[in-house]
């Protein structure tokens, strides 16, 4: 069951600059932090979302609402799944009505996550626009979604697992590149 | 229950408990599944609050009112829920006023069982939004100490929690006549008392349970008057302790009786809480038994 860390594909520097290029890049396409909010995707991109935020408040001088969006109940794999996946906290504070989303989550795949969260979104309000950042985009969509701001693009073979670790709930900060146990079968 | 499934079970039910305010308060979770709500005993909160739970997860749902069924032509509860069964349905919650009609109905079918109460013996998802309202407001359930006050012979509500909060670690206190309590309880690790100026100072909550009149032979106690007087929980009782008591009562309540209008419209009143709470606890069960074939029971 042992699995296998192929590689280490970015380090705490490297996450950090990338943190930092995504908050300017979001403040460019917004022009400024007028109307936007940002919503993580929790568990990780919970924690991403609260970094950018916090990078764009020292940017501005100003900071952005951001909330936390758990979008299990909105899957598509939900009546396959032998055990129930856990549910955490959603947690949005404010109107999203006409605002300009940042969806933020830690890994790009099959695009199927991207979607539950943007119905759960639609249950909350009726926003201008949504946009989605991601850290890593590992390619193999599923679905025809695209990401507006990306960290950095991992070309990764089905097997493979990509493992991002952040400080808050992880022994640090790192993205990895796994081999699950699965593929060796 | 394990602790762990308990715990899994209130971890879920505090997510859940956000949907409810929501501008849509609806998931799509068991968008195609169908629930039979099979209602055998009268009841408002437990049924309201299912079917509440069943439609915030965009269940389909079927209500069952033996009334106006068969069962007025004396089809048995097994042929009943057989024929619904056969109607391709997913879960089916019961209430009945058999002791284990609802694991009778869980050994025969392969649809999945919720128990709303049978009998006098448990009622586990007011156990659960019990504990989840004291978790919520004191953090733990671990080393509190709660009072169950009142009729426990008759109370299933008293059962559940029984079982539910010494598995979570708590001490459970049992206080009301001693025709009201059965007797050896003791052997399920619980305390007992008769004098319930004794209890409220050493209580952390006071879970007040009804009178069940309608389940009661006569001469259990002399006189309501005299209930009320000796058991009833009143402001002055509360007013003795040192500390404030965090006040639940499962519902329907005797004002006057067991609980006096002045306690259960208190600020450390958290009965409403509980009705809340009980949606988001009941969409968590619904949840959690949804997926393909689950170990909670």
């Amino acid at each position: 069951m042992a699995e296998k860390i192929k590689a280490t594909v970015l380090t705490g520097d490297d996450m950090s600059r990338i943190i930092t290029r995504l908050a300017h890049e979001i403040l460019e396409k917004n022009r400024g932090s007028d109307n936007l909010v940002l919503v993580g995707l929790r568990t990780r991109g919970a924690y991403l979302a609260t970094r950018i935020s916090g990078k764009i408040e020292q940017i501005e001088g100003k900071s952005i609402p951001t909330g936390f969006l758990d979008a299990t109940l909105y899957r598509d794999d939900f009546r396959t799944r032998l055990k129930q996946p856990a549910v955490e906290v959603t947690n949005i504070p404010f109107a999203i009505d006409e605002k300009n989303i940042v969806l933020v989550d830690d890994v790009l795949y099959t695009g199927r996550t991207v979607r539950a969260s943007l119905d759960a979104l639609m249950d909350f309000g009726r926003p201008a626009r949504i946009y989605l950042a991601v850290l890593v985009d590992r390619g193999h969509r599923e679905l025809p979604i695209k990401a507006d701001f990306v960290g950095k693009n991992i070309p990764t073979s089905i097997g493979e697992e990509i493992r991002v670790k952040m400080a808050e709930i992880d022994d640090g900060d790192a993205v990895e590149l796994v081999e699950t146990p699965a593929a060796n079968e | 229950m394990e602790k762990e499934e308990i715990q899994l079970i209130l971890d879920t039910a505090r997510s859940f408990r956000e949907i409810l305010d929501r501008p849509i308060k609806r998931v799509p979770t068991l968008q195609g599944k169908t629930v039979v709500n099979l209602f055998y005993e009268p009841s408002t909160r437990t049924r309201i609050s299912f079917e509440l739970a069943e439609k915030r997860m965009s269940a389909d749902i079927i209500n069952f009112t033996p009334s106006t069924s068969s069962v007025k032509k004396g089809e048995s509860l097994i042929d009943t829920v057989k024929n619904i069964e056969a109607m391709k349905i997913d879960m089916v919650v019961v209430r009945h006023s058999s002791p284990g009609a609802a694991h009778l109905l869980a050994r025969v079918m392969d649809a999945n069982i919720l128990n709303a109460g049978d009998g006098g013996h448990e009622h586990p998802t007011q156990a659960l939004l019990d504990m989840m309202t004291i978790r919520e407001k004191f953090g733990r359930l671990d080393g509190l100490a709660i009072g169950l006050i009142g009729d426990i012979s008759h109370s299933r509500v008293a059962m559940s929690n029984i079982f539910g909060l010494k598995a979570m670690g708590a001490r459970v206190i049992l206080c009301g006549p001693p025709t009201l309590i059965p007797r050896e309880i003791e052997r399920l690790g619980v305390e007992v008392s008769h004098h319930i100026d004794e209890v409220i100072p050493r209580a952390d909550v006071l879970n007040i349970l009804r009178l069940q009149l309608e389940r009661q032979k006569s001469g259990l106690f002399p006189s309501l008057r005299e209930y009320h007087n000796y058991f009833g929980i009143t402001r002055e009782r509360l007013e003795q302790a040192s500390k404030p008591v965090l006040i639940m009562h499962p519902g329907p309540m005797n004002r006057g009786l067991e609980i006096s209008s002045q306690v259960a419209d208190s600020e450390h009143s958290v009965i409403l809480e509980q009705v809340t709470n009980g949606i988001a606890l009941r969409m968590a069960v619904l949840y959690l038994l949804a997926g393909g074939k689950s170990e909670i029971r």
